[in-house]
């Protein structure tokens, strides 16, 4: 990688998306397990276990879809208007989602609650394998013409591979969501999620395996750089530490420190993801000539410069912030008049 | 109906909805400062029951701002791709810092706002509440920038040809400090102060009519109606300044507002009327010579008629004069109220005119209509502009949506705005009906007073 303006702006986006799918993805999680809980009294844990931070976490969605917006204009637009359907039932479900979190709480009348509880989890289940069923078509590739226009169908975008990466990132984030479960719940929930999180890293870890093979076999562009630069399977090693390291943390009891690996395998699966694109953002098949990449899809060098001062200035100020707004809301739920 | 009327109805139809909530925000954001800073200052803990009861509100009115804000900035790529391709270096900045400087900063501090009460102390409570409402204050700023630019393009030069043809940055501060940008920040802010502090006009003069939370309700009239005042004065006064930008920047938008079809010196302002597009005049009660001087400080004056624009180059008339009369005179309406209210309130005898407080009741719809009439008013007065001077509306729509795909979405929002929108009636009223919590009143954990405070 030479250290150019656009490059920067490539990694940038990817931390972007990377804090969305690490903060967002155990929201979502959580969502996903939802209607395994039995109790209305589990269900409002499960809910105010990210109560405080669901919000913040889908910041990193808009926040990550304003920088691609303005650093690749090109990709924002081929993107979101090829991707049309996908995206408004994206929109759909992540409303859904957010509605039924603020709402479930509100009427104690059990239909009341019911609607709400499966709202939140089909929109989490949903949002989740939309979102990995486009990262799928990113790394298989959509057709784009001359103009740098989708040139696919909804339909087309419904392929195999692209479903499978939808799954595994289901798998993925339930597994996350389980074990930020886990840190955030005592008795006998904690010790229920706890089994869930050990089950949904079998899961997880069939689909993983089921995908990487794909990926050699039928994906080969997607390990050309790994390939190139053997060390770069490292990554790919420090993921399935990670992943090992889950149930090891769990049996010391360190269930925080269970979470800090399962965010660290997910930042080296979208690193994988990110250095086997670049310089790709979007991969055109069958005409790889008409991708769209971080030169040909980017905004000026002056823009990118002034927006690199704006991310220099905001971005530590919001890891800090947030930092210390986790910090406050750390340790077990307690439920008081405010919650959920 | 073919794609470019069904991509404007649905960013038409989702904007409007959205911005039903974040003046919400903006306004009550400032309301919980005030009630938070006078908890703080005085001790009474009235203002503590006040601040914890407009907080569940704004909590409310924040959920669905976020929820249908999403949905705004996708829209920009799936509808307006050719837009998106275009404007991308200029106005995806803006909505980038949007992002980092003021979404973040709000929903961070939101947390601590709605769910760190007794988790952290008063003044680290207060700080936060402040930041969520910088926070809401940020989100204005940005996006009435990248709106500014749209009116009054500035700080770029247009690079390549054709379809390839962009706008590129030459000046960031130009672009920022565009010639509309600070005065529609200003006049878009107040007209959320409004919002905010009409509801809370509102359901306190509610309450005093049911006789339900005195005490509450009059200490909560008593702020809202105050900021209510303020912010309905600088509304009239922001508004002018901006009509002032738009008669130099935006002579056709300004020709259309006022139905002046021809060049007028000495020109009248229309106080009421309608516009009769086929004779190309505008009847109705006039005021000689007040539109120049408005428009220009001399009423002497020339004021620009549609007649200096080709046809092709004219907002709609009859949509643009309807919006820009309704605004402006629900403006001047709310102001009647706001001094009326505040001058009972100073007599002290609001609570014996029952018709009074039934108008204050009502007022909360006031600012919702003006600024919903007042965003429709800016944004067809641009047409047929999309980028005004720049870039025509439909040279900004998506190559690959085809119109039964926004059909589709079109409907599928209608029918989850339309559920949203109940749910939210709903949940409001039953806030409403709940009513403040006395609990609040003796503040609990790190809130609470140290013990030689209590009395």
């Amino acid at each position: 990688m030479h250290p150019d303006l656009n490059s920067i702006w490539f990694v940038l986006v990817g931390v972007l998306f990377t804090g969305y799918a690490m903060l967002d993805g155990f929201d979502l999680g959580i969502g996903a397990l939802h209607l395994f809980t039995r109790t209305d009294q589990e269900r409002r844990v499960m809910l105010n276990a990210i109560g405080p931070v669901w919000d913040g976490n889908e910041v990193w969605l808009v926040t990550g879809g304003g920088a691609l917006f303005a650093a690749f204009p090109n990709v924002y637009a081929t993107a979101f208007s090829g991707f049309y359907l996908a995206l408004m039932l994206l929109l759909a479900s992540l409303i859904f989602r957010a509605v039924a979190i603020e709402f479930r709480s509100k009427r104690p009348e059990l239909w009341w609650r019911r609607m709400w509880d499966v709202s939140f989890a089909g929109g989490s289940i949903l949002s989740s394998l939309l979102i990995g069923t486009a990262l799928g078509n990113l790394a298989w590739g959509v057709p784009i013409d001359a103009q740098g226009e989708f040139a696919g169908t909804f339909l087309g975008l419904l392929t195999p591979y692209p479903l499978l990466v939808g799954i595994t990132t289901l798998a993925l984030f339930m597994m996350h969501g389980a074990i930020y479960g886990v840190m955030k719940t005592e008795d006998k929930l904690h010790d229920q999620l706890r089994v869930w999180a050990m089950r949904c890293i079998i899961f997880f870890v069939i689909c993983a395996v089921t995908l990487s093979m794909s990926t050699l076999l039928y994906v080969p562009h997607m390990a050309v750089r790994v390939r190139e630069h053997p060390w770069l399977f490292t990554v790919a090693l420090a993921n399935m530490l990670a992943i090992a390291n889950i149930p090891r943390e769990f049996h010391h009891g360190r269930d925080g420190r269970a979470f800090v690996s399962s965010c660290a395998a997910i930042i080296t699966l979208m690193a994988l993801f990110a250095l086997n694109l670049y310089p790709n953002m979007i991969y055109s098949l069958p005409n790889p000539e008409n991708s769209l990449t971080i030169y040909n899809a980017a905004s000026s060098p002056k823009t990118l410069g002034i927006m690199l001062i704006i991310a220099c200035i905001g971005i530590p100020v919001v890891v800090a912030y947030t930092v210390s707004i986790y910090w406050i809301f750390r340790g077990k739920v307690k439920m008081d008049r405010m919650s959920y | 109906m073919d794609v470019l009327t069904l991509s404007r109805i649905q960013f038409g139809a989702t904007i409007a909805f959205h911005y039903l909530y974040p003046p919400l925000s903006i306004g009550l954001g400032l309301i919980l400062v005030i009630m938070e800073g006078l908890w703080l200052k005085t001790g009474n803990d009235l203002y503590h029951q006040m601040a914890r009861f407009w907080t569940r509100v704004f909590a409310l009115t924040f959920a669905i701002g976020v929820a249908t804000g999403i949905v705004m900035e996708f829209e920009f790529g799936t509808n307006w791709a050719s837009y998106s391709r275009f404007v991308g270096d200029v106005f995806g900045s803006a909505l980038a810092a949007e992002g980092i400087f003021a979404f973040f900063l709000e929903s961070g501090f939101l947390a601590v706002l709605l769910f760190g009460w007794e988790k952290v102390g008063r003044k680290l409570h207060f700080f936060s509440t402040c930041m969520v409402a910088l926070g809401a204050h940020f989100s204005a700023v940005w996006i009435v920038v990248a709106n500014s630019w749209m009116q009054t393009p500035a700080g770029y030069h247009i690079v390549g040809e054709g379809l390839k043809a962009r706008a590129e940055v030459t000046d960031f501060w130009q672009v920022v400090f565009n010639p509309s940008s600070v005065e529609r920040l200003l006049h878009t802010v107040c007209g959320a102060w409004c919002a905010g502090a009409f509801l809370v006009v509102s359901v306190s003069a509610w309450y005093l009519l049911k006789q339900r939370h005195v005490a509450f309700a009059r200490a909560s009239l008593k702020v809202g109606l105050l900021v209510a005042l303020g912010a309905s004065l600088l509304q009239g006064f922001t508004g002018h300044v901006s009509a002032q930008g738009v008669a130099k920047n935006q002579p056709a938008k300004l020709a259309a507002f006022e139905g002046l079809y021809q060049t007028t010196s000495n020109a009248p302002l229309v106080i009421a009327g309608w516009v009769d597009e086929k004779n190309e005049r505008t009847v109705g009660l006039t005021m000689p010579y007040l539109l120049s001087f408005l428009a220009h400080n001399d009423f002497h004056a020339p004021v620009t008629g549609l007649d200096a624009f080709k046809p092709a180059d004219r907002p709609p008339v009859t949509a643009s004069f309807i919006f820009f009369h309704g605004m402006v005179g629900i403006g001047f309406a709310l102001i009647g109220v706001a001094l009326l209210g505040v001058w009972c309130l100073y007599r002290g005898n609001l609570n014996q005119s029952r018709w009074l407080l039934w108008l204050l009741v009502f007022s909360v719809l006031g600012p919702q209509l003006a600024n919903q009439l007042g965003w429709f008013a800016a944004e067809v007065g641009r047409q047929p502009w999309l980028v005004y001077g720049v870039m025509r509306t439909p040279e900004g729509l998506s190559a690959v949506v085809k119109a039964n795909v926004v059909l589709t979405s079109l409907i599928l929002f209608t029918v989850i705005y339309f559920l949203l929108f109940s749910v939210f009636v709903f949940l409001l009223n039953d806030k409403i009906q709940h009513g403040p919590d006395d609990a609040d009143l003796t503040p609990a954990g790190k809130l609470a007073w140290p013990e030689h405070k209590t009395h």
